[in-house]
């Protein structure tokens, strides 16, 4: 007997041992002197100097209502299987940075915390966010999973003095982009580089050539519709920069991220980018001057639709299992605070997502005034479904691997993209049980 | 009750009915080796039994993003999740398909080669010389170093425009033509061939190496009174002797190999998968993480673990009546 019940000891033991090293992480309870984590995104020009550009004012906001921020900054390439894991698992951050485009995505999951009534107003109410960037935040007609923090927007980026010594004017047209960005291919240096290995930027301008054409990727009941005509041409459209312009170095299609074709660009290997308007960061830490090169929408093809980027932007997200609510609703009320707001305005070179803030993010009134145009006034949201981070998994995996076919030798056809096209959407409707 | 007896021939001295069975008093501490197996066999259950069974039982669901903050709500959809990986006219079967033909091909070349460089190896520094020490930690270099640091480093040789291979290959050694691509592409196969041997070779060789210890020094010296020259020794001696250690090192290789998720993780990235590089295990990690589709990638898992069953099953089977016949 006595045996057994050292028998029965030594199981409980291990078992509890194994028990609390899964649940070890989940600690505190609501109130000042509690610890809150926190994922940021990668908003600077690295994840070093976002700890950098972060910690003065997270300390501040523990200075203010004595609760510690744990930080840890994400690389975009990693922050979404990052938060798939946390979901998966119920152990995740108190709060969040998420791409906004994928609020509708990770709403559909049920692990976020909807701002209902009483949050909304803890944090400060709905008004004090532009409607635009609020209506990011999650699908229509329920309570948001996401708050608005930061605001980007697309713009065409051009070097200002290849463009004089080449007698050119900043494009209005596609027309006009194919035919400055041919001239301005030289022997050593091109018209263009484009983050063409990066799935999220490959899907971004897959949508926004796409959308010019009147192209749509969900119908009303949230079906994909990849393989419309007009999504093909704009892709197509996209792929020809380096396959039959050939204003894009092959080499860009092992370009993973959108840094990395910024710094061609401030380097002078290239006259033109396609970046968001956090690219000034970059652009400015290799030397260039923000007077060298100058901002304007990324343009239609002649008689198509004007829109020339979505409202993109990074939004803030509490854990619904947070053991430290109170805490998490403080931090997201102080994060998109008008003070806070201002301190990263600049560092980040983001638009203001409140309600009569001026863009603080340049000192160039001309740059800030065409940004601030372009999220107001051209732009088309991506997809509010729930389906829509898996759009952007499919539809930008298949995107890198056309460029990459077309930067070894191959050739892309039309047929080719429906194929590819028809893969990621079959990829999507399984996964939604059709 | 006796007529049990009688197939044991005369020797009926058993007492006509069983006397009652003695009480057998346990030895002391009986226990103990138990209790020392516990923690093993409760982590076992914890680390691979349970995952496991977990991993079936997902394979029967419809587990998506709408499920995944609460499994137990996910849909029971039966062999749907089966029926879609193995229809091959779909382009999620066919993408299966032709990612395991790609593993195929990787396996034989990787195990393959691998074997050749290790037994090479291993018989090259069988005899004693100076400085065998010398080239046998050389060799196990690559088996020391972190799997990730390893790889990263390949990763930076094969870019196209920075890496050091096409910088030896085109600006050293003035190859003709342009620089190709490694790590996008059809050369992305031959990459990942090239780096899974890098890794592998020195296991073979280390156990070669062990293996070719065992064999005594005289049954060679007796060959070679009798005229053997070196080829016919390996081939009439070292082989068949090693043959215990090439049946579990084939094996072994096999296994690591065909369900490599590492190598191609770390060489192209969670985002990018050339298809010519698209190994089964990191195919089916992308189908279950670009579309959130767990249900669907649990039956491929499934299929995949069967699938080494059955291959592992024929092997051993193989390489024991061989045994037996030897």
């Amino acid at each position: 007997m006595r045996k057994r019940a050292i028998a029965a000891a030594a199981v409980a033991a291990a078992v509890s041992l194994v028990v609390a090293g899964c649940s070890s992480s989940g600690s505190g309870s609501s109130s000042s002197g509690a610890t809150i984590t926190y994922w940021a995104s990668n908003q600077g020009t690295s994840l070093a100097n976002d700890k950098q550009v972060l910690t003065p004012v997270l300390d501040e906001f523990t200075k203010e209502t004595g609760v510690k921020v744990k930080l840890e900054v994400i690389g975009w390439n990693d922050l979404q299987t990052r938060i798939q894991t946390a979901v998966t698992s119920g152990q995740g951050p108190d709060v969040l940075n998420i791409g906004n485009t994928w609020a509708a995505s990770l709403q559909a999951t049920g692990a976020f915390l909807p701002f209902d009534d009483a949050s909304m107003k803890s944090i400060g109410g709905s008004d004090k966010f532009v409607k635009t960037a609020l209506e990011t935040g999650g699908a229509p007609g329920k309570p948001v999973t996401s708050v608005p923090l930061y605001g980007l927007a697309y713009g065409l980026y051009y070097n200002k003095k290849m463009y004089s010594d080449a007698g050119l004017q900043p494009p209005t047209t596609w027309e006009e982009l194919v035919t400055a960005a041919k001239k301005l291919t030289t022997g050593t240096q091109y018209g263009f580089s484009l983050a063409a290995g990066s799935y999220t930027e490959n899907v971004h301008f897959a949508f926004i050539n796409a959308s010019q054409n009147g192209g749509e990727w969900f119908d009303s009941k949230g079906n994909p519709t990849f393989t419309q005509q007009a999504n093909i041409d704009g892709i197509k459209r996209y792929l020809d920069l380096m396959q039959t312009d050939k204003v894009v170095n092959p080499s860009n299609a092992q370009y993973d991220n959108g840094v990395q074709a910024v710094n061609d660009f401030a380097t002078g290997k290239v006259a033109m980018i396609l970046s968001q308007n956090n690219a000034d960061a970059s652009i400015v830490s290799n030397g260039m001057k923000s007077d060298q090169y100058g901002v304007v929408p990324f343009p239609a093809p002649e008689g198509a639709k004007k829109i020339a980027s979505f409202p993109a932007g990074i939004n803030l997200s509490i854990f619904k299992n947070t053991k430290n609510k109170d805490a998490a609703l403080k931090f997201v009320k102080y994060m998109t605070s008008e003070s806070t707001q201002g301190k990263l305005a600049k560092p980040y070179a983001v638009l203001p997502v409140l309600n009569g803030v001026k863009p603080g993010f340049t000192d160039n009134a001309d740059e800030a005034a065409t940004f601030q145009k372009i999220y107001n006034d051209m732009t088309k949201p991506l997809p509010l479904v729930p389906a829509e981070d898996q759009f952007e998994n499919t539809v930008g995996k298949a995107m890198n691997d056309m460029f990459a076919k077309i930067a070894t030798g191959s050739t892309v056809s039309d047929a080719d993209i429906k194929t590819a096209m028809q893969n990621a959407q079959d990829q999507v409707k399984q996964s939604l049980g059709g | 009750m006796s007529t049990t007896t009688d197939v044991r021939g005369p020797a009926t001295t058993t007492p006509p009915a069983a006397p009652p069975k003695p009480k057998r008093r346990r030895p002391k501490g009986w226990w103990l080796p138990f209790l020392l197996l516990l923690p093993a066999i409760l982590f076992e259950l914890l680390i691979h039994v349970v995952p496991m069974l977990t991993g079936i039982w997902i394979s029967f669901t419809q587990l998506t993003k709408f499920f995944i903050a609460n499994w137990g709500e996910a849909p029971f959809v039966g062999f749907k999740n089966y029926t879609v990986a193995l229809d091959f006219t779909s382009s999620i079967g066919s993408g299966l398909y032709k990612s395991f033909f790609v593993t195929v091909g990787f396996t034989i070349l990787v195990v393959g080669l691998s074997w050749v460089l290790g037994m090479s190896a291993a018989v090259a520094l069988q005899g004693r010389f100076r400085g065998r020490s010398f080239f046998r930690t050389l060799f196990l270099v690559p088996y020391a170093l972190p799997l990730y640091a390893g790889i990263i480093t390949w990763k930076f040789m094969f870019q196209k425009d920075t890496g050091a291979i096409n910088h030896f290959l085109f600006d050293n050694l003035h190859l003709p033509g342009d620089k190709p691509f490694w790590l996008i592409g059809g050369n992305a196969f031959w990459s990942i061939v090239i780096v899974a041997i890098w890794r592998l070779w020195p296991f073979a060789f280390l156990m070669l190496m062990a293996g070719l210890q065992s064999i005594p020094t005289d049954v060679y010296e007796a060959s070679a009174v009798d005229g053997a020259k070196p080829f016919r020794q390996w081939r009439a001696i070292t082989l068949p002797m090693l043959r215990p250690v090439n049946a579990v090192l084939l094996l072994v290789m096999f296994l690591w190999t065909f369900n490599d998720f590492n190598t191609p993780y770390v060489l192209f990235g969670s985002t990018a998968q050339p298809a010519a590089g698209d190994l089964i295990s990191f195919h089916i990690y992308n189908a279950s993480f670009l579309t959130w589709n767990f249900g669907s990638g649990a039956a491929m898992s499934v299929l995949l673990l069967l699938f080494l069953l059955v291959v592992t099953g024929i092997y051993l089977l193989f390489v024991n009546r061989r045994n037996r016949n030897a």
